[in-house]
């Protein structure tokens, strides 16, 4: 049986798809975590069908803003993904406690990582459907994304084969983990700007042993803004996955009343 | 009737999963489209939704098994009369038709049609796909609803004086304790944190100690009795220059090795593309970051043309660090591109044009000349066709460009006009053997050559 798409989705779809670009600065991983499920269920409900969806006089020029890129600085913690193995954590819980840094189990793929300040993190909430629905194209857009905005820093970023991540040389400046339901994305990337890569030194990063990690800072000897990174970011992405990026302050209350 | 549940396809190159966990046990009821398990790929991990809504039968891959794509993982026995028909794979994921009755009951949470309407939030379009300007993000009390953390608090209720020298220093707010009312970071916090961030430069600025090289009394006095002369003290950069050159000559065993590069094809693809570069970039491109790219290149290629000999031991240096010597009305400053190998074409250039500036103006910080690993020097610029230049200890090479000039050259058989350059190789011979030198700069001559810089294709 094939089905059709409702209306009013595949107008939204039509042309290029408006995606909001948020920078909320420093949030705690579980209220980030929150605020991804608010923005993909909205996604998701939208995706539904054609008793939920506004009835096709309403296809409106204005789609509404569902896809949202969160940009954001998480306080120390350590995160499991899926593929984490315990001993990838090398410091033992009372020291990371001592530290201040947490550790959260998460349901985005990959491994064991670092998320602390100085650290631009971005949870892209979007509908990989209908054009978009392979997770390798997806792994490889946002490392495209990230050495688009490493270049315009100067630096050159790069992937390397078999090690999903942003490279540069032989040291991981940024990671890359996520979760798909029904093809709409959470979780996503990591982007050492000025974090204090000692703390790495905690875990083994993705489970890779034998390779360093290193910053944005470290790099270009200098310090730099998040929310300056994450303003070269943006556009790229919406280069990237064909997205009118559209700056906004908040998550609208009406994505929260989806909760 | 019996549905399969298969291992979905999730994406070209992938052709396997692992089930990572059952969501729902056999004999369970399920929704169409309700997540049923999830599986993982790489760095993805992903719920799979039920092709059909029913009962959930037999398990046949268990938890942590991998399966090729298609493989079928379980069944579903789909009610009587309700969805038939099986749906499309389940990594479709498609919205479900209209009608199931039963399945549609069955979805947990059964939207509001509001929700799907996100009332127009404060926002402004910044970028349509392909925009390249970066995005400055609007204020706002941001995340009321979601519990604003006090870190958020302390990032947008800094007085602006204190955002603006924060982000000319390169400080990172949310980095700084806040002592102000509600946390917020005040210009003292932020003062004393730049000034414990000052304190930490300035006490890694030790200078290295060079044995003095003036052994001019073995050659009796310059001048004559009678001679006009005017005797000026040199000035400490004279001095230091003096004796470094000396040091390294006494040092390493100088040779030095002359390629004669075509430069035609970078300097059309320079004319081409500097217009748009410095749009893109702000920083013009000069020759001297191609000319320094492309050692970089080769440097990585011949990692002992970056090392030092320290004792009797070789000192492979991981960092390629290129000292680009600047002439000085006053003299010679070599100030270093630091962690060349992770710049980019506009990366080098950046640097190259900000630490010559700062040098002209005598803003460079004494760590900025230290720490070379391979220097390139530009005496073509006066209009020298090559030097033979000393090398900048205790590095073990020196590259000098010379002029670039157009000449007849033959091509194909054919006499054409091309812009050419000598490019000498000041190699010392202790460590480089003649045909390690030759091989570098035969890689160096390559590049420019051919004009290899994919940033610019």
């Amino acid at each position: 049986m094939n089905v059709t798409q409702p209306a009013a989705v595949e107008a939204v779809r039509a042309g290029a798809r408006r995606c909001g670009a948020l920078y909320l600065g420093r949030v705690g991983y579980r209220e980030a975590a929150g605020l991804q499920e608010i923005s993909a269920r909205a996604l998701k409900q939208a995706q539904i069908g054609p008793g939920t969806a506004p009835s096709g006089s309403a296809a409106p020029a204005e789609a509404p803003i569902l896809e949202r890129l969160l940009l954001l600085e998480h306080p120390p913690v350590i995160t499991l993904g899926r593929n984490a193995r315990a001993d990838d954590i090398l410091a033992d819980r009372e020291s990371l406690q001592a530290l201040g840094v947490g550790v959260e189990t998460t349901n985005r793929g990959g491994q064991v990582t670092y998320h602390g300040p100085g650290q631009l993190v971005g949870y892209p909430i979007l509908d990989l459907n209908p054009d978009r629905r392979d997770v390798g194209r997806y792994l490889r857009d946002l490392e495209e994304v990230l050495v688009r905005t490493l270049r315009r820093l100067g630096i050159d970023a790069g992937r390397r084969a078999g090690w999903t991540g942003v490279w540069v040389n032989e040291r991981k400046i940024a990671s890359i983990g996520v979760h798909l339901s029904r093809w709409v994305t959470t979780h996503g990337f990591a982007l050492n700007v000025t974090t204090d890569l000692t703390h790495f030194d905690l875990i083994v990063p993705c489970g890779i042993r034998d390779r360093g990690v290193t910053s944005i800072a470290r790099v270009i000897g200098r310090g730099i803004a998040l929310e300056d990174v994450a303003g070269l970011l943006v556009p790229e992405f919406g280069a990237v996955f064909g997205r009118e990026m559209v700056a906004e302050a908040t998550v609208p209350a009406g994505a929260r009343e989806a909760l | 009737m019996r549905v399969d549940v298969i291992m979905p396809q999730m994406g070209e190159s992938i052709a396997e999963g692992t089930l990572t966990k059952w969501l729902k046990k056999p004999g369970e009821k399920v929704a169409r489209d309700e997540p049923i398990f999830e599986i993982s790929t790489d760095k993805v991990d992903a719920e799979i939704p039920a092709p059909a809504a029913g009962i959930l039968g037999e398990i046949k891959v268990q938890e942590g098994e991998t399966v090729p794509i298609n493989t079928v993982v379980a069944f579903i026995e789909t009610e009587a009369g309700a969805a038939a028909s099986a749906g499309p794979p389940a990594a479709k994921a498609s919205p479900p038709p209209a009608t199931p009755a039963v399945a549609r009951q069955a979805t947990p949470a059964a939207p509001a049609p509001a929700a799907s309407r996100t009332p127009a939030a404060p926002s402004h379009a910044v970028a349509a796909a392909g925009a390249t300007g970066p995005v400055s993000f609007p204020k706002a009390a941001a995340m009321a609803a979601g519990g604003a953390g006090a870190d958020e608090i302390r990032r947008v209720r800094s007085s602006p004086v204190v955002r603006k020298i924060a982000q000319e220093r390169g400080i990172d707010i949310g980095r700084i304790a806040g002592t102000g009312s509600g946390g917020r970071v005040s210009k003292k916090d932020l003062l004393a944190a730049l000034e414990s961030g000052v304190a930490a430069v300035a006490a890694s600025t030790a200078t290295a100690a060079v044995p003095a090289a003036f052994p001019s009394a073995a050659w009796g006095p310059a001048y004559g009795a009678g001679e006009r002369i005017s005797a000026v003290p040199m000035t400490a950069m004279r001095k230091k220059i003096a004796e470094h050159m000396i040091l390294s000559r006494r040092t390493s065993a100088h040779v030095t090795t002359v390629f004669e590069v075509d430069m035609q094809r970078t300097m059309r693809l320079r004319a081409q593309r500097r217009q748009s570069f410095e749009e893109r970039h702000g920083v013009r491109l000069t020759v001297t970051p191609l000319v320094v790219k492309a050692a970089v290149e080769a440097l990585k290629a011949f990692p002992l043309v970056n090392a030092s000999l320290e004792g009797d031991a070789i000192v492979y240096r991981k960092d390629i660090n290129i000292g680009v010597a600047v002439a000085l009305d006053w003299g010679l400053i070599v100030p270093v591109v630091k962690h060349a190998e992770d710049l980019s074409l506009s990366g080098i250039a950046k640097a190259v044009a900000d630490l010559g500036e700062r040098a002209r103006g005598k803003k460079l910080h004494p760590e900025e000349v230290q720490g070379g690993t391979f220097t390139i020097t530009n005496p073509g610029v006066f209009g020298s066709l090559f030097g033979t230049p000393i090398i900048n200890q205790p590095q073990v090479a020196i590259m000098g460009v010379g002029a670039i000039v157009k000449r007849p050259v033959v091509v194909d058989d054919a006499i054409a006009i091309h812009s050419m350059v000598y490019l000498a190789l000041s190699f010392d011979h202790r460590l480089l053997d003649g045909a390690v030198a030759d091989q570098f700069m035969s890689h160096v001559k390559q590049i420019l050559e051919e004009g290899r810089f994919p940033e610019l294709a």
